[in-house]
């Protein structure tokens, strides 16, 4: 490093430290969110620079001259090697998705503090790592996937557990993102009705690139982009409407049942025909939302209205239940470390790699993004009144449903809110009401139309900017949910194929729908609790894929410190060790908390226990209106404390066999790992 | 003068500089959703597979749509 450059990281280290000062410090005053931000790009350049390049170089040893697999099977189709940048942009557009919105918008009850120290540290310690060591596993082993680097390196049993928790995880996920469409557009004619609208669009979107212009996406998505945006001006006109917005007006219940035989259908159709064209515009439209969410903080610089810290850090916050640790934790998966990653880095990416020294950058650097994006959603949840926040996210079972207990109850809370500011709020956005909209979609959406609205149109575009929020969200939500549905059934087929093989032809119509069936009722049941849920599903449901996303996060950075055990670079195995070991308190605590809390409102069994003990005495106890309900409540309970166990075995059993592995690692005096390609890198093979 | 603005780190955008960037920047978007560059793979055909029949756009097109929605998770929630 010459001088000048050096000069260069100390100022960059200063000004992130004078950044993260005033954000961790400030008390009592108003803060600027430009703090927040600059806090975090410093962060993210000396994480970079220091600690990524460090992995790649000392910990992988990233070899130049080593043929990567994008050269190696190089057929023009899947393995291509591409442009770092390109590249970089590619797999982005991968991992960025929802959850990287949902989470802080939650965590932000505790105050932007706690979450944004999360994120930073998660994904500069353990989110980032992950990323970019699963994407070195795998472009060392031909692009294969991690279920495939698992067996091969950890063994069949290791491998069949992780498959199990692969596929619980896809349906916590397609559940907990159907739960945030229905809680964003419950009883919202305009954005039912814009949503509602992507779906003949599309279609035509897909005939027009198959039979009118094959292949052209660019103006393809221009036209699509302008239907779009039609629709949701039309909506505005379709809420007003006294005799058309009844038809779009729809209860919780009726929302789920119709999205639930909407991934049926879609992922059933031919992908040409919907999910393929929707696919293009929500992946454009989310990129561009994102872009715009970035310069719209920049140009307004808002102050953040909430607190540092809350008083709900002692674990009775009305939007998630559970003290700081380990819940804070769990909430923020996606931004600060997301096991759903590793499969995506072991996917198409490790395929395109030119080169082996461009993993930091993609892997690493990639992550960086995403946790930006995270950043950016905790600023959107915190520049809106926090008593309108609460308002937003609290369950109707806490607050009521009218704006007057809601005003009152949240006062009591210590937030000041007037009943006139929530029904200001929701009619400024072009909305009925806004209380009990949990889920981060519609908070987000307001934050961001009150950051928008400032750049453009000011309080008469606010209802627009509102809705094409919660528009963008629903789509790439929508679109996750079929092709999520289409990824369930081919892993229902591969299972129930092991015992029968004729089960396994992905042609046959029977199987497809058998297949297709069997994954939609699995998400389709628990959207369906989530939706009836007293305290509204979000606050049971999210905590439950938190869990499930950091036991697949334990999993992939397990499987990278066998991995660097078996390369005998076991001097550095703690850059995926503590991590892993970080994720594993966080997961077994919450996971066991979840099932055995005395607490009902975070144990899943004493929950059980008291609408049990109240259904012998033939009493009902609200929300349940009979005693089938009362029923129903309590064996949703069971399912979920089951689901939350089965994660918690999960983890055990892969820590256990990780550590026999490592065992097995230092026992042999010579490298163990099975890579392929190592010719000249003078690596032994098993 | 002239010296000063070559010397810069950066080099100053000429019209080359900004048709490679458009071309990436198109490149990434087709590949965000999952079709690679066509041209290139035409090449790699003709190049190292000429006895193989070579795709039309069409078919490559509808090729690559139907592996992206095949077996696995391709992107993230």
């Amino acid at each position: 490093m010459n001088a000048l450059s050096k000069l260069l990281w100390v100022g960059i280290a200063v000004l992130g430290a004078i950044a993260l000062a005033i954000v961790a410090l400030s008390r009592g005053e108003m803060i600027n969110s430009v703090w927040l931000v600059a806090a975090a790009i410093c962060t993210y350049l000396i994480a970079y620079r220091f600690y990524g390049l460090f992995i790649g170089h000392t910990v992988m040893q990233v070899d130049a001259n080593r043929t990567t697999p994008a050269y190696r099977h190089n057929d023009g189709l899947d393995y291509v090697p591409t442009n770092r940048y390109v590249l970089f942009g590619h797999h982005f557009a991968a991992i960025a998705g929802a959850g990287p919105l949902v989470g802080p918008v939650l965590a932000a009850q505790m105050g932007y503090l706690p979450g944004t120290l999360w994120i930073l540290a998660g994904v500069v310690f353990a989110g980032a790592v992950q990323d970019s060591l699963v994407l070195f596993l795998s472009t060392r082993r031909d692009g294969r996937s991690l279920g495939e680097i698992i067996r091969s390196e950890m063994g069949a049993t290791a491998g069949g557990i992780a498959l199990i928790g692969v596929f619980l995880i896809m349906i916590i996920i397609l559940a907990v993102l159907a739960l945030v469409v229905v809680k964003a557009l419950a009883g919202s004619p305009w954005g039912a009705f814009t949503v509602m609208a992507t779906i003949p669009i599309a279609i035509f979107m897909g005939l027009y690139l198959r039979f009118i212009r094959p292949g052209k996406i660019g103006e393809m998505s221009i036209i699509g982009f302008v239907l779009l945006m039609t629709a949701l001006i039309y909506g505005r006109s379709i809420a007003e409407s006294p005799t058309i917005a009844p038809y779009f007006n729809y209860s919780g219940e009726m929302l789920a049942i119709m999205l639930i035989s909407y991934g049926f259908v879609a992922s059933v159709l031919p992908v040409w025909l919907l999910l393929a064209p929707r696919d293009y515009l929500s992946t454009f439209l989310k990129i561009g939302a994102i872009g715009a969410l970035a310069l719209g903080i920049l140009f307004v610089m808002p102050p953040l209205k909430m607190a540092a810290v809350t008083r709900f850090i002692d674990g009775t916050g009305p939007v998630f239940s559970g003290a700081l640790f380990p819940f804070l934790f769990i909430t923020i998966a996606c931004g600060a470390v997301s096991g759903f990653h590793a499969l995506i880095s072991s996917g198409t990416t490790p395929k395109m790699i030119e080169n082996e020294t461009q993993i930091p950058f993609i892997g690493y650097g990639g992550m960086l993004m995403e946790s930006f994006v995270a950043i950016m959603a905790m600023v959107a949840a915190s520049v809106i009144e926090p008593g309108v926040y609460f308002a937003m996210n609290s369950p109707s079972g806490l607050i009521g449903t009218d704006a007057a207990s809601a005003a009152a109850k949240i006062g009591s809370w210590g937030f000041v809110v007037t009943p006139d500011m929530l029904t200001e709020t929701a009619r400024n956005v072009g909305e009925t009401t806004i209380l009990s909209r949990a889920g981060g979609a519609p908070t987000l959406a307001v934050g961001m139309a009150e950051i928008f609205s400032n750049v453009l149109g000011g309080k008469a575009l606010m209802g627009f900017w509102y809705h094409f929020a919660i528009l963008f969200e629903a789509l790439f939500i929508l679109t996750a949910v079929d092709a999520g549905t289409r990824a369930c059934r081919f892993m229902v087929q591969d299972m129930i194929g092991a015992a029968v093989p004729r089960f396994r032809n992905t042609e046959s119509w029977s199987n497809n729908l058998l297949a297709t069936t069997i994954a939609v009722s699995m998400w389709g049941y628990i959207l369906y609790t989530g939706v009836v849920d007293p305290l509204g599903g979000i606050n049971t449901l999210w905590p439950l894929f938190g869990i499930s996303n950091q036991m697949l996060a334990g999993i992939a950075l397990v499987t990278c410190t066998v991995v660097l055990f078996k390369m005998k670079r076991e001097k550095y195995a703690w850059v995926a060790a503590l991590p892993a070991l970080w994720l594993l308190v966080c997961t077994l605590t919450a996971g066991l908390q979840k099932v055995f809390h005395d607490d009902p409102a975070i144990g899943f069994l004493s929950h059980a226990s008291r609408f049990g003990d109240a259904l012998a005495q033939g009493k009902v106890l609200a929300p349940a209106k009979n005693i089938d309900q009362m029923r129903q409540i309590v064996f949703n309970d069971y399912v979920d404390a089951t689901l939350a166990f089965v994660f918690v075995l999960v983890v055990v059993c892969i820590f256990v066999l990780g550590l026999l592995e490592i065992r097995r690692a230092r026992a042999n005096d010579r490298p163990t790992v099975r890579e392929i390609g190592a010719e000249h890198a003078g690596l032994a093979h098993a | 003068m002239r010296e000063a603005i070559t010397n810069l780190p950066w080099k100053l955008p000429d019209a080359g500089r900004l048709k490679t960037l458009v071309a990436r920047i198109k490149e990434t978007s087709r590949l965000m959703v999952g079709i690679p560059d066509y041209d290139r793979y035409v090449e790699h055909m003709s190049a190292n597979h000429p006895e193989q029949p070579i795709m039309s756009y069409r078919e490559f097109f509808d090729n690559r749509q139907q592996a992206r929605y095949g077996k696995g998770m391709k992107r993230c929630c």
